[in-house]
């Protein structure tokens, strides 16, 4: 076992760490969170610069444009661009993370040569329509319905958790095709490009008043048959076949964001007195600090873990849903310190004097995306009990 | 970086825990615990595997492996709750004379913070190792004085009160004596990070087998949320675990300090929280002396007072983030 990078590591993490420096540096101040065209651009203009640098699509298989790179190199290049303040993968999340992946294990070759290398230069944007409002956790049980007309699929229906919708150009869509058959058989996965007539997004406004989710409000959109990954009726599996390409580095972005956060927090508890004496010296405080940053390390540990069983060929059953749970709670334990330290100016999710005060609030709610998205805790720990334990469903 | 064991380590820790599983199976495990009850011939046996000399290099008549190979030795021997002076062995193998093949059984005292002199697993030792801020004495058990007591918390790790801080003749440096804390808490760990996945398939097994209402406990959520935070509980331990053992052979990764301090937090908390979990699983029978629910919680009791407190390990963790 090593924690140290091996020589070809090392010379990757030089390398990347030179380009990163000079291609940060040339990017323009980001835009506002809610101006959306303004982020699709500089997203984009960030994803083109990776693209030209060959290392847009980095844990990609090379012969679908990526780089084809080991997850070790991935979780390098992520720890480099955190450390370097290079912009994340910004609305370009879908598209690389899960249906560009999914495209190229199931995709047709019309489909691969459409869609993959849009979405590695930049040029396309991809949302997620997968969650309906009355299918969360039993996803499975989705009702937005596509009945086959011709060459068309004729889709209605409403899903929920749409992120990036206003400004996608393509949606991964889970549909039923088959009304008689329940759950996870009757399900197709569709490419659904945004500019079809009978698509009605609205904005889903989180807790820290977030605009990145949709709803969407689907009436009769006709999506050509042509646009089916995967064989009708077969969606379910289609849309979790990018399971295996999970390597452990599913979370290292907000990992890094929450390592800063607690940095933050630490400067703030030096830096603020209360009572003739700084926060930081109030021994309840420091243990707790002391508690959070163990398991950050701990999650660090984890994740390298994670990433070292990825790179033997996939990862051990229930290590993504552990991981999962653990780090929610600790971003919850966070942010619950967070609101200690920063009693009355709790108040602002604005910064205050200078401070990350704002910034602070926003991360302890932000806890619940990581306790609720993606399959909940209490999901996770369904999984758990059942596929790595052993334990009988319930039913 | 590979933070996963490889193929021979997983041989090691597959031969550690078959081992166990053979000669100290849960009734030996007990019997350590009565007087006179310490099995000289077993403890042998366990030295011979070469476990006590893991992380000694092989002219000094060890093994030749790394500390990280030492300290998933120890997490084998945790889950199995393998009794006696796991860490002084360890420790004082390669540094004290027959400690290395178990014809010499050592025990240890740290005096770091003060308390009462209480020492783990004296009365079956033959020397006595005794660490503060200056450094490492010994001496001979049998010249010191000290009352047994009757009834020792955890019933498969006798205690003996010291009498009086015993003198000693200096046996190492306090660079040593650091070393020795370092590594000393990092083994302790490693055994409550191995403790916490012995309790928790204690208590999977008997979910599976128990039923109420007529189907199996361990279909209720419930319990399954319960032995789900367990099992999660015992993989961030043993990540961390592992990391500060890869850290104590590659220094410039990281703080060892830092490491160390970090996976008793989580160590601990996995073996105690999991522990406690086992025996509420386990209903009233939980709360008897024969189910074997409350050898582990007890054992992670003892662990985790060794070499620093939680709150001090939560104080050096703090200080090192604030610091770095």
């Amino acid at each position: 076992m090593h924690l140290r990078d091996s020589d070809s590591d090392a010379v990757f993490r030089s390398e990347v760490r030179d380009w990163l420096r000079s291609a940060v540096a040339s990017m323009p101040t980001p835009p506002l969170p809610d101006d959306w065209p303004g982020r699709r651009a500089y997203d984009g203009q960030w994803q083109r610069m990776l693209f030209d640098a060959g290392y847009a699509g980095i844990n990609w298989p090379a012969e679908h444009g990526g780089r084809g790179a080991t997850p070790t190199e991935h979780l390098i290049f992520l720890e480099e661009s955190a450390a370097a303040k290079a912009p994340d993968v910004g609305v370009g999340f879908v598209g690389q993370m899960h249906a560009g992946p999914t495209v190229i294990a199931e995709g047709t070759d019309a489909q691969k040569s459409h869609h993959l290398r849009g979405i590695l230069t930049g040029d396309h944007v991809w949302c997620q329509g997968f969650s309906e409002p009355g299918s969360g956790s039993d996803l499975a049980s989705l009702r937005t319905r596509a009945f086959r007309d011709g060459d068309d699929y004729i889709v209605s229906g409403q899903k929920i958790w749409t992120s990036h919708a206003m400004a996608a150009d393509y949606c991964e869509m889970l549909v039923r095709t088959d009304p008689n058959e329940l759950k996870h058989k009757g399900i197709s996965w569709l490419i659904m490009p945004m500019n079809l007539p009978g698509i009605d997004v609205r904005p889903l406004v989180t807790v820290h008043g977030s605009t990145e989710f949709a709803e969407l409000f689907l009436d009769e959109v006709r999506v050509p048959v042509a646009n089916l990954v995967g064989a009708e009726n077969d969606g379910w599996r289609v849309a979790n076949v990018t399971l295996s390409f999970e390597r452990g580095t599913g979370f290292v972005g907000e990992l890094l964001d929450t390592t800063n956060v607690f940095q933050e927090l630490i400067g703030l508890t030096k830096s603020t007195s209360r009572n003739g004496k700084t926060i930081w010296e109030d021994d309840s405080i420091r243990r707790e600090i002391g508690i959070i940053g163990a398991d950050l390390d701990a999650l660090w540990a984890f994740t390298k873990r994670n990433v070292s069983q990825g790179a033997r060929g996939g990862m051990a059953m229930g290590s993504g849903s552990g991981f999962k749970v653990a780090f929610a709670t600790s971003q919850h334990r966070l942010g619950d310190l967070a609101l200690r330290v920063l009693d009355r100016a709790s108040l602002s999710m604005d910064d205050l004097n200078g401070e990350p005060t704002g910034e602070l609030v926003h991360s302890k709610l932000h806890a619940f995306a990581i306790s609720l998205g993606g399959g909940t805790t209490q999901i996770q720990q369904n999984i758990i009990a059942e596929r790595v334990l052993g334990l009988p469903r319930e039913r | 970086m590979d933070l996963q064991p490889t193929d021979d380590q997983a041989a090691l820790v597959e031969m550690i825990s078959n081992f166990s599983a053979d000669r100290f199976a849960i009734e030996t495990v007990r019997s350590f615990g009565d007087p006179n009850g310490f099995d000289r011939s077993r403890w042998t046996e366990l030295a011979a595997l070469g476990t006590f000399g893991i992380a000694v290099p092989e002219e000094q008549g060890g093994v030749g492996l790394n500390f990280i190979d030492a300290v998933l030795v120890h997490e084998a021997l945790g889950t199995a709750l393998v009794p006696g002076p796991l860490v002084a062995a360890t420790l004082a193998s390669g540094v004290v004379d027959g400690v290395i093949d178990g014809s010499v059984v050592p025990c240890i005292i740290d005096l770091g913070d003060g308390g009462p002199l209480a020492i783990e697993n004296f009365r079956s030792s033959d020397v006595l190792l005794v660490v503060d801020d200056a450094g490492i004495g010994i001496v001979e058990s049998a010249d010191v004085l000290g009352n047994d007591v009757a009834h020792s918390t955890d019933p498969t790790t006798p205690v003996t009160i010291l009498t009086n801080p015993p003198k000693t003749n200096p046996l190492g440096d306090a660079e040593l004596a650091r070393q020795w804390r370092q590594r000393g808490s990092l083994l302790a760990s490693a055994q409550l990070s191995g403790n916490s996945s012995g309790s928790t398939l204690l208590a999977v097994e008997y979910a599976k087998e128990r039923e109420q209402f007529g189907r199996p406990i361990g279909s209720f959520q419930g319990l399954k949320h319960l032995l789900a935070d367990s099992w999660i509980r015992t993989e961030v331990a043993r990540s961390s675990v592992w990391a500060a053992g890869v850290t104590i052979d590659e220094p410039e990764v990281g703080s060892i300090d830092r490491a160390v301090a970090g996976a008793r937090l989580t160590a601990a908390r996995a073996a105690t929280e999991n522990a406690k979990t086992c025996v509420q699983v386990h209903g009233g029978m939980g709360f008897t002396w024969e189910v074997d629910a409350h050898l582990f919680l007890k054992r992670a009791w003892v662990l985790e007072t060794q070499f620093g407190s939680i709150d001090d390990a939560a104080e050096i963790v703090a200080d090192l983030y604030a610091t770095r």
